[in-house]
């Protein structure tokens, strides 16, 4: 498509259109011709050659196809149309020659039958011009697109002129006036055409006419009828639809019956100023107070002092759910402990905590044996010095104080009722008994010297080494020491002190203990002997009773020192020995008033018996009532009652371990099965019924709550890699324990609560007597157990006469 | 309120100050028989607000005691909520409103 140059005949500038006449090889010349027939300024001509040699623009000699343009005069032109007039060739063009301003015409060679005559005659000044010289200018221009002209064509001008908005232009027509003309309908004759049958072809016919007017109406119509050659069902039919809705007016009218307030606006009354002053300065207020704020104070005061509605147990129950989830039970090492110089290759024997002052521990170091020589303990012979240690929380390298023994110690307690006594028992069977009232102050003010510097002068009246250097810790020897010839055999392996309200004379029986000084203590030992001893009264501060008195008696008292204890060395005797079949390694009083009862005895073969003895004054033999369990495989490491239950006690040895009520006599309430390893040492959570430690040789601590599971335990934690010798429970806090591995020669202190209290005594209770019930032996076999005692019994009072000393032995009946 | 120097007025504040003092005590109001308060230590729009509600609860109870049995009356009434307690001395001109909040 081609772009064609546009010339304006009012005068107007030439645009400039790309005209590139060269190369269009798809240029259509024939819609060209059709659109430049109405052209008004080129007029195509048809020059012979007579013409030609007239002008001068001969063919292919004056004329070429380069140098097709020629001027010729208007005068000629006019002469030769004077002339030659009808058969000129600007016969056509006459009137535009006439017409012509200028001077000169321009005549153009079509070489190329363009405008479809040889030659064209340009009839305007301006289109002469811009045919003469834009050629130059087109010229140019066409070379520059040559290059850019194969993808467009004369839009690419446009693009690069900056845009002229178009400009209102008259009319040019471009040969549509043709194809407007043959479609228009015009005042032309009407056409018709009419057919006749075929038969009459040919036949004559006659036309007439007829005048409108004479018809009536004046109206004359030929009807349009269906032609039958042409039927086309029309099967299908557009129609238009459309929907409009119905509008209709409709009113009505409602009554209103009668007015009703739909709401409210209301502001509340208030005082004025004067009046409130008037109100508050006037006698009634005055009245009305005096009578009134009694009242008042009553209610806010109870409000104060408790909050009655508080729901006790809702409250309880969300301290349940709340930890519910998994609780936080890890135990964590609060404090580590260690003494290079005393402990060092020893193994830790026992743990107490001093029961009234916060933070101070006491150690007692042994040997370190194999497990199998721990069983002959009795015939090694220990050149070591062995110390009691007193640690405090403040000070973990430097030892308070320490307590000078002869011999290892197996075990120690407190007297609970005077913490400044200690007695302890030895490897070899002894009793020993300290006293560290002159240190009390420095175990108190532990606090305070961290740095452990204890230098302070000890008037103790019984040899006490000299301190040489600051950093030894005060070396307290002991008060007294039993006799070895009336001292067990064995090591002591438990020692407890006894209840303050019972206390046993030489003949066995129980009396009130007036003074409430705890002063008699027992021992056990598993040389099958259980002995009683009694404090050495003038340590003692208060001797109100004359049995008292008696029992000074019997111990040899040399006068001249006035403090008289540690001439009772070697000589203090036990006040009664019980034989035993047993070799006991722990024991356990019961807490009943006025009765000595031992009730759970654990022996080193893994026995618990369950005694249930009374002394009487006048036999020899006691009435017993004994059962034995063997439920452990190996020795019973531990025997402990529940803080919380004063009848529920736990036996933890071998493999497994046994929880035992008093006064059930068929066996253990609750018996664990055997475990992986070997449990070595265990404890009752102090703060929470129903949960205890027990400690593995593996190092294992096995948490059990035996209200949540009781086949495994709750928690387990591994604490260090050697067994675990002793767990020991602090009483002052309740807050932390000491667990003491074998092999370490440190000891750990952990805090124990781990959860908050939960005080479901009641549940836990409920729970033991659920396991009572269960255990139910038939009549036959309580009744064959009885006989069985029996028998023994009487087998053994010929044993009676063995091996008897002062005091009063008690036969106990007991067979394996 | 207006600071009068009156000795009964010396007394009530007094006392006012002593009940106000005590623990927990959230408001203390005195209200006259019609329920317009008198003297206050909330703001306005809260007093106005316990003074129209607790006057009219007071009537109520009052008049529920005094129905049951003739020769009894109200001498005191506590309302317990979740957040804390009202307590209403009635009188036969005043009422005396003191919130507390009891939990320790």
């Amino acid at each position: 498509m081609a772009v064609l140059q546009r010339k304006s005949l009012s005068g107007g500038r030439l645009l400039k259109y790309t005209c590139v006449f060269k190369q269009h090889s798809e240029f259509i010349y024939h819609a060209v011709l059709l659109s430049f027939i109405g052209h008004p300024e080129i007029f195509p001509l048809v020059f012979t050659t007579k013409t030609q040699e007239i002008f001068n623009c001969r063919v292919l000699e004056d004329v070429t196809e380069e140098n097709c343009f020629k001027l010729i005069k208007k005068e000629d032109i006019i002469q030769d149309l004077k002339t030659r007039a009808a058969i000129s060739d600007f016969h056509p063009v006459k009137k535009v020659v006439l017409e012509y301003p200028g001077e000169e015409l321009l005549v153009v060679f079509d070489a190329n039958f363009q405008y479809g005559q040889n030659f064209y005659l340009v009839a305007s000044e301006e289109a002469k011009e811009n045919l003469l010289k834009p050629p130059e200018n087109t010229e140019e221009k066409e070379e520059e697109k040559e290059e850019e002209e194969e993808e467009e064509n004369g839009e690419a001008t446009l693009e690069v002129h900056p845009y002229k908005p178009p400009v209102h232009k008259p009319w040019v027509s471009l040969g549509s006036e043709k194809e407007v003309e043959e479609e228009s309908v015009k005042d032309t004759a009407i056409k018709y055409r009419i057919s006749r049958v075929r038969r009459k072809f040919g036949a004559p016919i006659t036309f007439t006419d007829k005048n409108a007017s004479h018809v009536k109406d004046s109206y004359i119509e030929c009807t349009s009828y269906q032609d039958k050659a042409f039927s086309i069902k029309m099967l299908e039919k557009n129609v238009g639809i459309q929907m409009v809705p119905k509008v209709r007016e409709a009113s009505t009218q409602t009554k209103w019956t009668y007015p009703k307030n739909a709401a409210t606006q209301y502001f509340p009354r208030q005082l004025s100023n004067e009046e409130r002053e008037e109100s508050l300065s006037s006698e009634k207020l005055k009245e009305f107070f005096t009578s009134v704020h009694l009242r008042m104070e009553i209610a806010l005061q109870q409000n104060e002092i408790m909050n009655a509605f508080f729901d006790d147990w809702k409250a309880l129950a969300e301290d349940e759910s709340s930890s519910g989830g998994k609780p936080d039970i890890y135990l964590k090492a609060y404090q580590s402990f260690t003494d290079l110089h005393y402990l060092k290759d020893r193994t830790i024997s026992c743990v107490c905590w001093h029961p009234t002052i916060y933070g101070i521990i006491a150690v007692s170091a042994r040997q370190r044996l194999f497990y199998e020589e721990q069983v002959n303990l009795s015939d090694k012979s220990l050149l070591q010095q062995s110390v009691i240690l007193f640690l405090s929380f403040f000070d973990p390298i430097h030892p308070q104080l320490m307590l000078q023994c002869s011999e290892d110690i197996y075990c120690f307690q407190f007297s609970p009722s005077d913490p400044n006594i200690i007695v302890g028992g030895c490897i070899n069977g002894q009793i020993v008994l300290w006293d560290i009232s002159q240190h009390e102050e420095n175990l108190q003010n532990a606090k305070t010297d961290a740095d452990g510097v204890k230098m302070s002068a000890i008037d103790m009246p019984s040899l006490i080494e000299v301190q040489e250097c600051s950093t030894e810790p005060p070396l307290v020897r002991f008060c007294t020491v039993s006799s070895i010839q009336y001292s067990h055999r064995k090591p002591v392996t438990d020692i407890h002190w006894l209840p303050d309200y019972s206390e046993a004379n030489q003949t066995g029986t129980t009396f009130e203990n007036k003074a409430g000084v705890r002063v008699q203590l027992v021992t056990c030992s598993p040389d099958c002997s259980i002995l009683f001893w009694d404090i050495p009264a003038t340590k003692l501060p208060e001797q109100p009773s004359s049995e008292k008195v008696r029992e000074e008696e019997m111990f040899d008292m040399p006068l001249h020192v006035p403090d008289t204890l540690n001439q009772l060395d070697l000589c203090w005797k036990p006040l009664i020995k019980v034989l035993h079949s047993l070799k006991t390694s722990h024991f356990n009083i019961s807490h009943q008033p006025l009765t000595l009862e031992f009730t759970f005895l654990a022996s080193q073969d893994g026995e618990i018996v369950y005694s249930d003895w009374k002394m009487e004054i006048e036999t020899d033999l006691a009435k017993t009532v004994s059962q034995k369990y063997t439920i452990h495989t190996e020795s019973v490491n531990s025997l402990q009652r529940s803080p919380f239950f004063k009848d529920i006690v736990l036996s933890i040895g071998g493999r497994n371990f046994a929880i035992w009520k008093e006064g059930v006599t068929t066996g253990p309430i609750l018996q664990s099965s055997c475990s992986a390893g070997r449990y070595t040492a265990g404890q009752w959570s102090l703060t929470r019924p129903g949960v205890f430690f027990i400690g593995r040789d593996d190092g294992n601590i096995d948490i059990w709550d035996l209200l949540k599971k009781t086949y495994e335990p709750s928690h387990f934690q591994n604490i260090s890699k050697s067994m675990i010798t002793f767990i020991s429970p602090c009483i002052a806090s309740r807050m932390f324990m000491v667990i003491t591995p074998y092999c370490a020669p440190l000891f750990t202190i952990w805090p124990m609560t781990l959860w908050h209290t939960n005080l479901c005594i009641i549940a836990w209770y409920v729970f033991f007597l659920q396991c009572m019930t269960t255990l139910q032996k038939t009549k036959e076999d309580m009744e064959e157990q009885e006989n069985a005692d029996y028998i023994v019994f009487l087998d053994l009072e010929m044993v009676m006469d063995l091996g008897l000393v002062k005091g009063q032995e008690i036969l106990f009946s007991s067979d394996a | 309120m207006l600071w009068c120097p009156l000795s009964s007025q010396a007394e009530v504040e007094e006392t006012l100050k002593r009940i106000q003092a005590h623990k927990g005590v959230i408001a203390t109001m005195v209200i006259n028989a019609e329920g317009i308060p008198i003297r206050t230590t909330l703001d306005n729009s809260t007093t106005v607000h316990y003074a129209g509600l607790l006057h009219q609860l007071t009537a109520k109870a009052r008049s529920t005691v005094r129905d049951i049995d003739p020769q009894n009356d109200l001498t005191f009434l506590r309302i317990r909520s979740k957040k804390h307690e009202i307590m209403i001395a009635p009188d036969k001109e005043y009422l005396l409103i003191v919130i507390q909040n009891p939990c320790e």
